[in-house]
C-alpha cells in the first residue's frame, strides 16, 4: 500500500478508508447523467482535526480532494474529475447545540437534513429549518456548498441566507471559524464581521465545510397545502405578485408537467399554509383565495385544485418515473419570478424535442425576488442512448438559461464553463485570486469552477 | 352519440317541482320553479345553471323518475356554463386519461369487486367479509381503465362521460364476472342510473357495496358483537343516483349494533360534503362551503355522534380532518362492519 492509504489509515483508521475496487466504483458515480469519475481512496472522517490532517497530507502529494455529503448530487458535483480521495463526511453528524430561544442549532456538516428534522421534531417541536427538496439523506454541509434553498425559501431565502457561523477547513487545513463563534462559543450570528464567507456557492472547491450554525424558524402546529391552478402560464408571475404581496405562505412552487396527465399544459401553484390554529389558517385563507385570488376565481382562470392536504415537498424526483429505467436530472437555474411563462414554454419544447415528458418547476426564493427554476429529464439508466439524450437536453438548458439571462444553480461543468465564459473579466479574476490564494495547490475538487 | 333520455312532459305534468323546490341551495317556490324547468326544457339559460351546486339531490327527490340533474347538466356543457373555473376543467378531464399501459384481464369466477379509481383503498378490501369477492383495478397504475367518468358531472361535461364510458364498461366487462360489486356509489350510480338514462347498455350486473356488505354480514350473523357507537353517516351525493340501496344504511347499522343519530342532515336531508363546491367560481363559493362543513359537522356533534361513517372517498379525505378536530371518530363503512365481526379496521 502506498504512503497516502497509510497515512489516511493512521488519521481515520482503517475501518475508515478504503481503496477496495468495489468501494471506488460505488463513488465514482452519482444518480445523474454524468460519467463516471473514480477515485483513488475514500476516506470518512470523524472529527474537524482528522480533516485537516487529510487536507495537509493530500497537500503534500499535491493529491486531490472532493468533500462529499449524503451523495444526493445529480450533476456530478461531488465525482473525481482528477481521481483523489473522497472525503465521506457523513461521519461528520453530530448535533452539536440547540439554542432554542435563541432559535439556532449547531450541528456538524455531515448530519443529514432528516436527522436534525427528526431532532428538532423531538427536542424542539416548536422550530424547524429549511429542507430541500432532496431525500432526506442530503447533508447540511452539502446543501449549503450548493447554495441549496428548501421550504422556507419564501420567507427567508436560500439556505444559505440562514446560517449563523461555520467552521471550516481551508484547502491547507487550517481551521477557521466565520461569525460570532471566531470570538467564542456562541454561533448566534455572521455578521457584522467582514464578510468571509467564500465558501457557499463553491461546491467544496475552497474549503470543507464542517460546522454549521444554522438558523431556526418557527413551526406551528398546522401545516397544509393548497394548490391553486391555472392554464395560462402568463398568469403565474402576477399570482406570484399577489401571493408575494400577500405574504402569508411558507413555500411558493408553481410546477407544470406532462405526466401524470392531469397537470399537462396547466400550472399548480402550490401554497404552503401554517399557523398554530385552525382560525390563524381559515384568516391566511381569506387574505389570500378571497382577497387577492378571488378575480381569478370569479373570471374562471384559475381555481383552488387541493385545499388543506398535507404538506409535500415539490416531487421533480418524480419525473424518473416517466421513463422506464429510473434515471432524472434536472437543470436549476435563477432567474426572475416574470420569467416563468418563457421557463416553462422553451423548457417544454427542448423536452418535447428529446421525446422526454417535460417537467418544470419554479419556487419563489424571497418576497418573489427570484425564483429557482428545475426543467427534469427523465432517463433509461441501462440505456446509453437515452442517457446521453437527457445529457443533450440538459446542456441545451443550460444554453437556455444563458440566453435568459438566468443564472445555472449548482451547475455541472458545463454550465460552470458557460458562467465562467459569460462572467465579468473582473469578477473572474477575483474568483481565481480567491481559489489561488485559498488553494495554492488546486487540490480541492479540480475541475470545478476552475478559471483559466 | 349517446343523449338524456328525459320525459319532457312528465316533468311538465309535476306540480311538486321537488328537484328544484326542495333544493336546499336554492330558493325556489313551485311558480318560479316551472318557469325555469321550462327554460331547461327549451335548452334556454336559467339561474339554475349558475346556481346549482352539482350534489345530484334533485335526482332523488324527483317523484317521476325522472333525471332533472343530468338535463342541468347537459345543458350546462350546451350552454357553456361550466360550475368550474376552466383550468379545473382541464385539470379533471385530464386526470381521467389512463397512460401507463392496458390492464391485465383476468377472467373472475364469480364475483368481482370495482376499487374503480380507487385502487390506493384496496387494503380496506381485506378479511372475511370480503373472501367471497375477486378484486379488480387494485393496481394504481391502471385504474384509469376503471374510472366510471362520473366526476364530469360535477364538471358540466355528460361528454366527457359519454365519449369514455362505453371503453370503461369494457374493461370491466372483460374479467367475466357473474357480477360487480362496486366499492364506490358513484361506480354503482353509473352503471345503473347514468349509462340507462343515456342509452347505453351495461353488459354486467351490478351490486351496490352496502347490500353486498349487508348480505355478507347476514351469512356471518354468528359472529357478529353489537358496536354499541352511535354514528353519523356521511352521504355521498353519488348515492342520490341509487336512493333503493340508502336503506342498507340503517340495515348494516342494525346488524352491527350501532345507532344512526338522529339530526337535521340525514337522509335526504343530508348535506354535501363540499369537495365540489369549494372550488366553484360563483362568489364567496369557499366560504359558503365551509359554513355548510361547519354546519354539517356540528350537527352531527350535537347528535351525539362518536363516528363518522364514510363510504366515498372524496367526502372522507374532504371531511376526515375537520371532523377529527370536532372529536368525532371518521371510519370507513367496511372497516365498521369488520370491527363487527371481531376484525381490526384497516
Amino acid at each position: 500500500m502506498d504512503a497516502v492509504y497509510r497515512a489516511l489509515v493512521d488519521i481515520v483508521g482503517s475501518d475508515y478508508v478504503s481503496v477496495q475496487p468495489e468501494d471506488l466504483f460505488t463513488y465514482s458515480k452519482d444518480l445523474g447523467t454524468s460519467e463516471p469519475g473514480k477515485p483513488d481512496y475514500v476516506a470518512a472522517p470523524k472529527t474537524t482535526g482528522a480533516v485537516s490532517r487529510i487536507l495537509k497530507l493530500a497537500n503534500e502529494h499535491k493529491t486531490p480532494v472532493i468533500p462529499l455529503g449524503g451523495g444526493m448530487s445529480l450533476a456530478g458535483l461531488a465525482l473525481p474529475l482528477k481521481g483523489g480521495i473522497i472525503l465521506d463526511l457523513k461521519r461528520m453528524d453530530r448535533i452539536l447545540e440547540l439554542n432554542e430561544k435563541g432559535r439556532y442549532v449547531v450541528v456538524e456538516a455531515g448530519a443529514s437534513h432528516g436527522k436534525l428534522t427528526s431532532y428538532l421534531h423531538k427536542h424542539a417541536p416548536r422550530l424547524m429549518h429549511s429542507e430541500p427538496g432532496a431525500p432526506p439523506a442530503a447533508t447540511i454541509g452539502g446543501n449549503l456548498a450548493i447554495h441549496g434553498q428548501g421550504d422556507l425559501a419564501h420567507p427567508y431565502g436560500f439556505n444559505s441566507d440562514m446560517i449563523a457561523g461555520m467552521e471550516v477547513v481551508l484547502p491547507t487545513g487550517e481551521i477557521c471559524r466565520i461569525g460570532s463563534c471566531a470570538m467564542g462559543e456562541k454561533w448566534y450570528t455572521l455578521h457584522p464581521l467582514p464578510d468571509l464567507s467564500l465558501f457557499l456557492g463553491w461546491n467544496g472547491s475552497t474549503g470543507i465545510i464542517t460546522k454549521v450554525s444554522l438558523k431556526l424558524y418557527p413551526c406551528k402546529k398546522i401545516r397544509e397545502m393548497d394548490i391553486f391552478c391555472v392554464e395560462d402560464e402568463n398568469l403565474v408571475p402576477e399570482i406570484l405578485y399577489e401571493l408575494t404581496h400577500a405574504g402569508m405562505a411558507g413555500d411558493l412552487v408553481a410546477m407544470s408537467s406532462k405526466l401524470p396527465p392531469y397537470s399537462d399544459r396547466l400550472h399548480m401553484i402550490s401554497i404552503a399554509l401554517s399557523e398554530d390554529s385552525r382560525q390563524e389558517m381559515e384568516f391566511k385563507r381569506q387574505i389570500l383565495f378571497d382577497t387577492h385570488l378571488a378575480k381569478y376565481i370569479r373570471e374562471g382562470t384559475g381555481g383552488i385544485s387541493m385545499a388543506g392536504r398535507d404538506v409535500e415537498r415539490p416531487m421533480v424526483s418524480k419525473a424518473s418515473d416517466w421513463k422506464k429505467g429510473g434515471g432524472f436530472e434536472y437543470v436549476g437555474a435563477i432567474l426572475p419570478v416574470t420569467d416563468y411563462p418563457e421557463c416553462y414554454r422553451r423548457g417544454a419544447a427542448i423536452s418535447a424535442a428529446h421525446d422526454i415528458p417535460y417537467t418544470v418547476l419554479g419556487r419563489v426564493i424571497g418576497a418573489g425576488h427570484a425564483m429557482m427554476f428545475s426543467w427534469s429529464y427523465a432517463f433509461n439508466r441501462a440505456d446509453e442512448q437515452s442517457i446521453a439524450q437527457a445529457r443533450k437536453a440538459l446542456h441545451e438548458t443550460d444554453d437556455l438559461v444563458m440566453e435568459l439571462g438566468g443564472t445555472i444553480w449548482k451547475p455541472a461543468v458545463y454550465g460552470q464553463k458557460l458562467l465562467l465564459e459569460k462572467m465579468d473579466a473582473n469578477t473572474l479574476q477575483m474568483m481565481k485570486k480567491v481559489k489561488t490564494m485559498l488553494d495554492p495547490n488546486a487540490i480541492m475538487n479540480p475541475g470545478h469552477w476552475e478559471v483559466d | 352519440m349517446h343523449t338524456l333520455h328525459f320525459d319532457e312532459n312528465k316533468c311538465l305534468a309535476c306540480e311538486a317541482r321537488d328537484c328544484l323546490t326542495r333544493c336546499r341551495y336554492m330558493n325556489m317556490d313551485a311558480q318560479g320553479a316551472a318557469a325555469e324547468l321550462k327554460k331547461l326544457i327549451a335548452g334556454e339559460d336559467s339561474p339554475v345553471l349558475h346556481d346549482c351546486i352539482t350534489c345530484y339531490a334533485c335526482e332523488e327527490y324527483c317523484p317521476m323518475g325522472n333525471h332533472p340533474f343530468y338535463l342541468i347538466v347537459s345543458r350546462q356543457e350546451a350552454l357553456g356554463i361550466s360550475p368550474l373555473p376552466s383550468p379545473l376543467v382541464r385539470q379533471g378531464i385530464q386526470m381521467g386519461i389512463p397512460f401507463r399501459g392496458e390492464p391485465e384481464i383476468e377472467k373472475v369466477d364469480g364475483l368481482a369487486l370495482n376499487m374503480g379509481v380507487f385502487s390506493g383503498l384496496s387494503h380496506l378490501i381485506s378479511g372475511k367479509l370480503f373472501e367471497n369477492v375477486t378484486p379488480i383495478s387494485t393496481d394504481s397504475r391502471k385504474m384509469f381503465h376503471y374510472f366510471c367518468q362520473l366526476m364530469y358531472l360535477h364538471y358540466g361535461k355528460v361528454s366527457v362521460i359519454n365519449e369514455r364510458l362505453e371503453g370503461v364498461m369494457e374493461a370491466i366487462s372483460a374479467h367475466d364476472a357473474d357480477a360487480v360489486v362496486h366499492f364506490h356509489d358513484e361506480c354503482y350510480g353509473t352503471y345503473t342510473s347514468y349509462a340507462p338514462a343515456f342509452g347505453m347498455a351495461v353488459p354486467f350486473k351490478s351490486i351496490h357495496l352496502f347490500e353486498f356488505l349487508h348480505d355478507r354480514l347476514t351469512e356471518l350473523a354468528g359472529e357478529i358483537h353489537p358496536l354499541g357507537f352511535r354514528v353519523a353517516y356521511q352521504r355521498p351525493c353519488s348515492s342520490r343516483l341509487s336512493p333503493d340501496k340508502h336503506v342498507f344504511v340503517d340495515k348494516i347499522f342494525d346488524m352491527v349494533g350501532v345507532e344512526h343519530v338522529e339530526r337535521q342532515y340525514k337522509n335526504e336531508e343530508a348535506l354535501c360534503c363540499g369537495s365540489t363546491i369549494m372550488p366553484q367560481k360563483r362568489p364567496d363559493s369557499r366560504r359558503f362551503c365551509l359554513d355548510i362543513q361547519r354546519e354539517n359537522i356540528e350537527d352531527m356533534k350535537r347528535a351525539g355522534a362518536e363516528l363518522c361513517i364514510f363510504n366515498c372517498p372524496a367526502c372522507m379525505q374532504t371531511l376526515w380532518k375537520q371532523i377529527t378536530e370536532y372529536g368525532i371518530m371518521p371510519i370507513w363503512m367496511s372497516d365498521l362492519c369488520r370491527m363487527a365481526i371481531g376484525e381490526k379496521p384497516a
